[in-house]
């Protein structure tokens, strides 16, 4: 069936669409990330124009991330505190980051920048998660094997401003949260991503927060920042287009429970290996594009202004 | 000649409207002039009346300047179409448009051949055609061409291969053919060579079916009847759409009809789109509460589902 897209003003099948929210869906119900960085290259490669691509993406993620959160608010994984520390950083980083947009809109570089930002930061978590679950596989098969320490005291923890983030069991300075909040913020707006994929290794490894907390905190921190960031896309730019963001949510709404259902009966280990592959596959097919000669070299972009 | 009368004040109405509008949408900055983009092709053209918009005939004006032999013109289009509004609705998967009509004459059919060309055009919206480049190993956009307006859709149908039936001249006054269609700006270009820019551009929207050369596609009976079937995209944009029919002998243009074709969204696509533009932090406010209402929704489902 096709359905007519009011703002992206295209003609796509509505059946795609739901079963692209819904592979995304699963995969943000199987490993608790949004599933944003999946879905602005998916929206990208069937044709959606990429200011409407990021700013609908963003829509889609607020979705998810508020049905993630409510769960987590059930099981009392949130810390509160922690999340708005990270949503004031968030705020300023995702205004900041639809300036950027469109700057890079009108030089005529957002793809190549939005797609070196997942070139990147994909590269990065992916190798980072790989190492670390493959780390505690072989270390679950030889236990005499050397641990790490679990909580280690870095130049984060000499910083000033200390707040208690009780539901963290912390206490450290709010600089790194707020500037962890910031870059996600940017990240969000520019990439249509709700920056949970960088956002939970940030806290882990870079803010030392329980595990437990991590993922609830995220994803409250999320929802108002991916929120705020539709708000801004859809004011200035008129880019939000709604009809195609009910229909990815109708499958992503499937598709997360579906992926619950299903991560209950894997290992904690496998899931992230699976994950680190997924995110480094798109890595790859995305740096494989940026250095590959282009089947295309030209392109059209609209002018407006 | 009372019918002909009213043939003329028939186009009169379809055209003024029409030309109004047009102006009023014009892509253009004031003191920006466009040009063709392919200048090169054929020819200096016959001064064109009104060339800074290339709305042919200008207002008030159904004929042709007189033709080159300097007869008056003894062959005239009637024409009609199948329908002169497209509704883009939620389902909306193209349409198609027929467009018939008949040759009207005073005089016995000449000897040379009779040709017609039908083109439909959406309103030009001005656009920017990047090329890669390698920088540092990796590709990105590097230079670019401004075209001033370029038509979102256009179709051109013909009773025969167009070079065989239009000479390049008349092409380029009544910018027919695809290259004509598109223009650019006169200022400065960053490149040297805007024709593989323009070229691309027309070879894209090509491949996206935006931009259609149907060279037989104009059925034309007994020198007299004629109609052509033209598929509207699904990708259709809103706007005021004109279609034209020129009338051709010896490569001439003897005759032109025009008509618009009103291409709009209803229902539920122009309430979104409407809001989107005149109420955006609504529209904005409307699309957080749909996702927040959906992601609770799901929420509380499944856990009645795992609980039940």
């Amino acid at each position: 069936m096709q359905i007519y897209l009011p703002i992206a003003e295209a003609s796509v099948n509505a059946f795609v669409l739901i079963g692209l929210g819904g592979v995304v869906g699963l995969m943000s119900g199987l490993f608790g990330v949004g599933g944003g960085f999946l879905i602005t290259p998916l929206l990208f490669f069937i044709g959606i124009p990429p200011a409407i691509a990021v700013a609908t993406g963003a829509n889609q993620v607020v979705a998810s991330s508020v049905s993630g959160v409510l769960a987590h608010m059930k099981r009392r994984t949130v810390d509160f505190r922690m999340g708005g520390v990270l949503l004031a950083g968030g705020l300023v980083g995702s205004a900041l980051g639809v300036l950027v947009f469109n700057i890079l809109q009108g030089l005529g570089q957002v793809e190549l920048v939005v797609q070196l930002c997942y070139v990147v930061f994909l590269g990065l978590i992916g190798t980072m998660m790989l190492q670390e679950s493959l780390r505690t596989i072989y270390r679950s098969r030889n236990p005499a094997a050397p641990r790490r320490r679990l909580h280690q005291h870095m130049w984060v923890h000499r910083l000033p401003l200390k707040l208690k983030f009780r539901a963290s069991g912390l206490y450290i300075s709010v600089i790194p949260p707020l500037l962890v909040g910031v870059a996600v913020g940017v990240l969000a707006a520019i990439m249509g991503v709700g920056g949970g994929f960088i956002m939970v290794p940030a806290m882990i490894y870079l803010l030392g927060m329980p595990t437990k907390v991590v993922v609830g905190t995220s994803l409250f921190q999320i929802t108002f920042v991916t929120a705020f960031t539709t708000l801004m896309h859809a004011i200035s730019y008129n880019t939000v287009d709604l009809m195609l963001a009910v229909l990815l949510i109708i499958g992503g709404v499937v598709g997360a429970q579906v992926g619950t259902t299903l991560g209950a009966r894997l290992r904690a280990e496998q899931l992230r290996i699976l994950l680190a592959l997924l995110v480094l596959s798109v890595c790859g097919k995305l740096a494989l594009d940026l250095f590959l000669p282009p089947d295309e070299l030209y392109s059209i972009a609209a002018r407006t202004g | 000649m009372r019918p002909l009368a009213l043939a003329l004040a028939l186009a009169l109405a379809v055209l003024v409207p029409l030309t109004a509008t047009a102006q009023e949408a014009g892509p253009e900055a004031p003191g920006e002039a466009p040009q063709p983009l392919a200048p090169e092709t054929g020819p200096a053209a016959p001064p064109a009346p009104g060339a800074d918009f290339p709305l042919y005939p200008f207002p008030g004006e159904r004929r042709p300047p007189a033709p080159v032999n300097g007869a008056a013109p003894t062959e005239q289009v009637v024409a009609g179409l199948s329908r002169d509004a497209v509704a883009i609705t939620a389902t909306f998967d193209g349409s198609e448009i027929l467009i018939y009509g008949a040759v009207r004459r005073e005089s016995p059919i000449p000897a040379d051949p009779l040709d017609i060309i039908v083109t439909i055009e959406a309103p030009s919206q001005p656009l920017t055609v990047w090329r890669k480049e390698r920088r540092l190993g990796i590709w990105v956009n590097a230079e670019r061409v401004e075209v001033g307006a370029a038509p979102s859709f256009y179709a051109v149908a013909t009773t025969r291969p167009l070079d065989e039936i239009l000479a390049p001249d008349w092409d380029s006054r009544f910018r027919i053919s695809l290259p004509q269609a598109l223009r650019a700006f006169a200022g400065a270009h960053e490149v040297d060579d805007t024709l593989p820019f323009t070229e691309a551009l027309i070879r894209l929207r090509e491949e996206a079916g935006r931009y259609r050369l149907d060279e037989g596609g104009v059925v034309l009976a007994e020198d007299t009847l004629f109609r052509a079937d033209i598929r509207l995209p699904a990708t259709l944009v809103e706007g005021a759409y004109k279609a034209r029919i020129f009338l051709l002998r010896g490569g001439q243009v003897v005759d032109v009809h025009q008509a618009p074709i009103d291409v709009h969204k209803v229902g539920l696509e122009r309430w979104l789109y409407r809001l989107a533009f005149d109420q955006p932090l609504l529209y904005g406010l409307m699309s957080l509460a749909v996702a927040a209402l959906a992601g609770w929704g799901a929420s509380a489902a499944f856990r009645r589902l795992s609980q039940g």
